[in-house]
């Protein structure tokens, strides 16, 4: 039986900031403890963080004939974690035409994400 | 309507708001729903919307609408309200002085200089940011040197990269999101340099902007020499000790075309001070009764102008409460005068708004000195009895505490001033 291996977290629930550590078993990378949280938002957000880390991206795409030059989009639900900077890259190619629509969506399931992202604001066309 | 001509506009109005920012645009409409009629908000801006109009990334809202906006949603909500309604809005255009028969004098590309009457003010100027010059960085004056709002702004409204391999100094919020937003963009962000013993920003922002990246934040360290002749090359950085002062001896330079610094803002007070209004010192922003008036009669004033917020759910909260008292100002309908000052404590840098009424519920904003756990908020008279006394869990100077309290708390006080101290309880 090999040891266990501890991962350690910042709790982002408050500016207490508690220090979360997560024991896992070595081959199942099951939990067996959770440690350092000081109400239960820390140790939900530590397993979460632990088991299945999620994160809303925000970014820009070109837009063109818009009083700015680039239209803020973000994503229509939270990304693995892993996949946020691979759904940038591919935003980079991505070219949209005023006018837009708060809400529209600019680009679907961007790199096999799984998420889409939409407009969050309105572009008037010029 | 929306309008960058002052033809378009009236010769008059009820209440002239300056700033079209979270703040402005929450008081006007607070102000028509208080009953004045006709509002007018001025921008220098292109567009109406402030700061948020920047701010593309998310976690704003979850006070003001019950759920987390990027920047641009919260503002066109915002916008949204003003625009149903009849509130005139004109971009591009400046407000050079305010008299004291509150005249209201505008330059516009279209007309020059025009004059415009006003009945009540709300100020909601916003801020700035603090710059190089600030903090006195040594060192030549290259091209590459930004505040971090000012690439905020480059990289999310124009499309363009600051540079391509960069510095951070300071920790707060703006910094921190925008060592995210650069390496998104495929900048390489090499460090974040903050000269206080801990971090600025939020905990989230630590974890999501930094470490999600494996961006280095170094503590107690801070910029001591800009290098390069056209363009940044590199940084000197070194320890400070506990009196904050750079130890030579350990620096280190760092190559970089970029440095960007985010070292805090302050209040935008060009006209609170042609209107010779009181300013306090801690906020640099003007003094404030429980209606968000300043020293002068008619005139409000609310969000960043009056001191720098956490969050912008707690401008929309203020800026409402001034427009509300403008409206009612003009409406003949304003409330008895303040009866209590308070008097900033042990541990209380400041405290907004600076006086108020026994009569009526008030939401205080503080901002602590120093980071304490397991503590409490105690308002004590001048004769050193404790009137109301509020346990607190923690406090930190990076994160407002708000204090509502209710009229019965201060049923049976006359004494004219309340010290606020947030100390360690004395139950240990």
């Amino acid at each position: 039986m090999s040891e266990l291996v501890t991962v350690r977290y910042l709790c982002i629930g408050c500016p207490l900031g508690c220090r979360l550590e997560v024991d896992e078993a070595p081959e199942t990378h099951a939990i067996v403890e959770v440690r350092g949280f000081s109400c239960r938002r820390g140790k939900e957000y530590a397993i979460q963080e632990h088991t299945a880390p999620q994160r809303t991206v925000t970014t820009t795409v070109a837009i063109d004939h818009a009083r700015w030059a680039r239209l803020p989009v973000r994503s229509d639900r939270p990304a693995p974690k892993e996949m946020v900077l691979t759904i940038c890259h591919a935003l980079r190619h991505v070219r949209v035409t005023a006018p837009v629509k708060m809400g529209d969506v600019i680009a679907a399931n961007v790199a096999g994400s799984g998420v889409n992202m939409i407009a969050t604001r309105d572009m008037p066309g010029q | 309507m929306i309008t960058s001509n002052p033809r378009h506009l009236r010769g008059s109005y009820d209440v002239v708001v300056v700033g079209a920012g979270p703040a402005g645009l929450e008081a006007a409409v607070a102000a028509q729903d208080a009953g004045a009629d006709h509002i007018l908000v001025v921008d220098r801006e292109t567009e109406a919307g402030g700061i948020l109009v920047q701010c593309i990334h998310s976690g704003f809202g979850l006070h003001r609408f019950g759920q987390e906006l990027t920047g641009p949603e919260y503002a066109q909500r915002v916008l949204t309200q003003v625009v149903k309604r009849n509130i005139d809005v004109v971009t591009d255009a400046f407000v050079l002085d305010v008299d004291r028969e509150r005249r209201v004098k505008l330059m516009t590309q279209e007309e020059g200089v025009s004059l415009i009457d006003a009945q009540a003010i709300v100020l909601a100027m916003g801020a700035r940011e603090r710059t190089r010059a600030a903090i006195h960085i040594p060192g030549t004056r290259p091209a590459g040197i930004f505040t971090a709002g000012m690439a905020q702004r480059l990289v999310n409204l124009y499309g363009l990269l600051p540079g391509r391999r960069a510095v951070l100094l300071g920790s707060g919020d703006i910094g921190l999101i925008m060592a995210r937003r650069l390496t998104l963009e495929g900048v390489e962000v090499v460090g974040v340099f903050e000269l206080m013993p801990y971090a600025n920003g939020l905990n989230r922002n630590i974890v999501q902007c930094l470490h999600d990246f494996d961006i280095p934040l170094h503590l107690s360290t801070t910029v001591v020499e800009i290098h390069g002749r056209d363009r940044v090359e590199k940084v000197t950085v070194a320890p400070v000790d506990a009196n904050l002062r750079p130890q030579m001896e350990r620096a280190w330079d760092v190559p970089c075309d970029t440095l960007l610094i985010s070292i805090g803002l302050i209040p935008e007070n060009e006209l609170s001070e042609q209107l010779r209004l009181r300013i306090d010192p801690m906020t640099n922003g003007p003094v404030v009764t429980s209606t968000m008036e300043c020293s002068r009669n008619g005139v409000f004033a609310c969000g960043n102008v009056v001191h720098i917020h956490d969050l912008v759910d707690f401008v929309s909260a203020e800026a409402m409460l001034a427009g509300r008292s403008a409206g009612r100002y003009v409406a003949g309908a304003a409330p008895p005068a303040d009866n209590v000052r308070l008097l900033p404590g042990e541990n209380v840098a400041y405290c907004v708004p600076h006086t108020i009424s026994t009569e009526r519920e008030h939401t205080i904003y503080m901002r602590t000195r120093r980071p304490l756990e397991a503590c409490s908020l105690r308002l004590t008279d001048l004769g050193g009895k404790v009137i109301y006394e509020k346990k607190l869990r923690y406090v930190f100077p990076a994160e407002m505490v708000n204090l509502k309290l209710r009229p019965a708390v201060l049923h049976h006080f006359h004494n004219g001033a309340l010290r606020v101290d947030v100390a360690p309880r004395a139950d240990g």
